[in-house]
């Protein structure tokens, strides 16, 4: 915790202020998101993951020591309809029974002012995992804050979409990942 | 026989039969891609479905325009007070239908959350917002409104043909493709 300290000499006391020494470790699920956005036949579709989990810990003032993980369950997928859900599921997309967590494990966090960074991390899929960075933005008020923040993959490098489905043609080899993460401070240890 | 017919225009004359071979193209894919299991060559034939539908869309709007703003030829004196009615009422119904069919299919989409992009290139707007209930109802319009179509079409055949072949008053040649120019 950063802390300054005056003397007040008035009441001879010390006192201490706090500059910003907040943590936001606690991830609200009910109230984050991670969706996606991709095309097909040049229509714009999007879809979302039901069912994630967040470990997080980030305080503004000492952003090298920022961590975040998301373990997405890729079963609890949403595409908008059903016949496409049971379809991504399966082998040729996420094979979900052999590869049931997709996850993003944080690297690294750059400030780039104005409440803007600049997120890299490992992102799994399919047991395969690419170099990631993430423009990211953080909202805070009083003790809750939120993340948001985009980036774009291609889904062959993870093989998500084998054997007919390698055609880009008709679904977009670009998929777009977008978060919305609520956190809240928890009390920082001393 | 030494009757007088008095043609369409070529204007009518190309839209009526383009349409016919939209719809002619349009409808057994609709029936085909419905049952396939997902693929890329059953998304592929969605949006060639959807494309020739908005298609035929915006052509019978140009033949509203035109069957407004234009009377067709006359029919042919020996018709019955019964058979110009008849012809009227079905005629109404095509023309009805050829805008129905095509709207049914756009808002079915939209309610599916499956936006219509014209040739992959120009988004049409959702008119109605995403909505299960609403999509499997206009799923079921659409599909009732194709078989009115069909039912009306084959008709339309049937009296086309009957007229040319029983009848010989020279109706069907109104709308031929080949024929003196009147």
């Amino acid at each position: 915790m950063i802390q300054r300290c005056h003397m007040l000499l008035a009441g001879g006391l010390l006192l201490c202020t706090q500059v910003q020494a907040v943590e936001f470790k606690q991830v609200l699920a009910n109230e984050s998101s991670v969706t996606f956005a991709y095309k097909q036949m040049g229509v714009p579709l999007d879809g979302k993951f039901n069912k994630f989990a967040a470990q997080l810990a980030f305080d503004p003032a000492k952003i090298a020591k920022a961590q975040a993980r998301i373990d997405i369950d890729v079963a609890s997928i949403d595409t908008g309809s059903t016949e496409a859900n049971d379809e991504v599921v399966g082998k040729l997309w996420f094979n979900a029974k052999t590869y049931p967590v997709a996850s993003f494990v944080s690297t690294g966090l750059k400030a780039l002012g104005d409440n803007r960074y600049e997120a890299t991390g490992k992102l799994s899929i399919k047991g395969r995992t690419q170099e990631v960075k993430a423009p990211v933005t953080f909202q805070a008020a009083g003790n809750r804050g939120a993340f948001d923040g985009s980036f774009t993959i291609k889904r062959l490098d993870y093989a998500i979409g084998e054997g007919e489905w390698t055609d880009v043609g008709t679904v977009a080899n670009e998929i777009q990942i977008k978060f919305h993460l609520v956190v809240k401070v928890a009390p920082s240890k001393k | 026989m030494n009757t007088i017919i008095t043609r369409y225009n070529t204007t009518a004359i190309a839209l009526h039969w383009l349409v016919a071979l939209l719809v002619f193209a349009a409808f057994p894919l609709g029936m085909y891609m419905h049952d396939l299991p997902l693929s890329p060559t059953k998304l592929q034939l969605y949006s060639y479905h959807k494309w020739l539908g908005i298609t035929v869309l915006l052509l019978a709007v140009l033949r509203v325009v035109w069957r407004v703003t234009h009377a067709p030829p006359a029919l042919p004196d020996n018709l019955s007070r019964g058979q110009q009615i008849a012809s009227h009422v079905t005629h109404q119904f095509l023309y009805v239908l050829i805008l129905a069919v095509p709207i049914s299919g756009w808002l079915m989409s939209s309610a599916k959350g499956f936006k219509t992009v014209w040739f992959g290139v120009l988004p049409l707007p959702d008119l109605v917002g995403k909505d299960k209930a609403l999509g499997e109802m206009l799923s079921n319009v659409h599909e009732s409104f194709n078989y009115l179509l069909l039912a009306l079409v084959l008709l339309h055949i049937a009296a086309a043909l009957k007229h040319h072949f029983i009848d010989k008053d020279g109706v069907l040649l109104r709308m031929s493709l080949k024929g003196e120019r009147s």
